[in-house]
């Protein structure tokens, strides 16, 4: 299966997927007036991938911003996360948030107490 | 007495003006906006706390407007024609003020009074759990959160969010929402 990658704007992530490594990225600032459409592949390519996963999938998200109509989608990410954890496979989420964010590590154990998958939150020294 | 669009623009001129808008709203506007704020409160040596709670407040309340604005029928209001929005992002003493109107449709203001108010009326923690709640719950439109970001600046700011709505003509309505934060 073929990776897939996204470069960032001002408005949207740098995506990187690697279905061989298992290695599985977002990062930069997530805040598109149309979040449904931006995430769409990236949802499409996980059900692909739930299909035959990497022995461990280590996700690393690391976003400075991110708008509420992205939470949703990245809620939709983790979804299918969490169904490759459920049929058996290992996967980490790290969550990483620059020092004295409060918000976005908050952000990140809202997820962490709705998703079943084993989440390590990551502080970033500025 | 009939609604003042360009006082209402004036009285809140007030203090340190970082930025203010009078006019059509896109999504480039938006990006283009959003590069002007954070390169202004970059130059200011504020905390990233802040600056980041700023700027989170700005993105959503122009996606808001740009999601729920109504444009107004009429091509006698030359000046208001279009997507029209106002905004501004000003300074006083040490508190960052956030404040935007657009029109709307007069059937929208009891929704939005009764949202608002509830919000108003919930301590942070409540607001974290309805938060969660509409997050993990209800479906999004096309056009966003579900009603999430206004949920989410009270929540980020700890302010109440003030709000008015004034009488326009042909059951519309200038809606404005105001956010302070310190």
């Amino acid at each position: 299966m073929d990776a897939f990658s996204i470069e960032g704007t001002p408005k949207t992530p740098t995506v990187d997927f690697n279905s061989e490594t298992g290695v599985i990225e977002i990062k930069g600032r997530s805040i598109p007036e149309n979040s449904i459409e931006f995430y769409k592949p990236l949802v499409d390519w996980l059900e692909d991938y739930l299909a035959n996963p990497a022995a461990l999938t280590n996700v690393n998200i690391q976003l400075e911003y991110f708008n509420t109509s992205s939470s949703k989608c990245i809620l939709d990410v983790f979804k299918k996360l969490e169904a490759i954890y459920k049929s058996g496979n290992e996967v980490i989420i790290n969550w990483h948030y620059e020092e004295d964010d409060e918000d976005m590590l908050e952000a990140g154990e809202d997820y962490q107490s709705i998703i079943k998958i084993p989440f390590k939150m990551i502080e970033i020294e500025e | 007495m009939i609604f003042n669009l360009n006082k209402w623009y004036k009285e809140k001129q007030d203090g340190e003006i970082l930025l203010s808008y009078k006019g059509d709203i896109s999504s480039d506007l938006i990006t283009d906006v959003l590069e002007i704020i954070e390169s202004k409160l970059e130059e200011k040596d504020i905390n990233s706390k802040i600056r980041k709670k700023v700027y989170n407040t700005l993105v959503e309340c122009l996606q808001n407007i740009y999601h729920h604005l109504d444009e107004l029928p009429f091509n006698d209001e030359t000046l208001f024609n279009g997507r029209f929005a106002l905004f501004l992002v000003t300074k006083v003493n040490e508190e960052y003020r956030i404040s935007v109107g657009n029109f709307i449709k007069s059937e929208k203001k009891q929704i939005l009074t009764d949202r608002l108010n509830q919000i108003n009326s919930l301590t942070r923690e409540e607001l974290k759990s309805l938060y969660k709640l509409i997050l993990n719950n209800h479906d999004f439109s096309e056009k966003g959160g579900g009603g999430l970001g206004m949920i989410d600046i009270a929540k980020k700011t700890g302010s109440k969010l003030e709000y008015n709505f004034y009488e326009h003509k042909n059951d519309y309505l200038f809606y404005s929402l105001s956010i302070n934060i310190s």
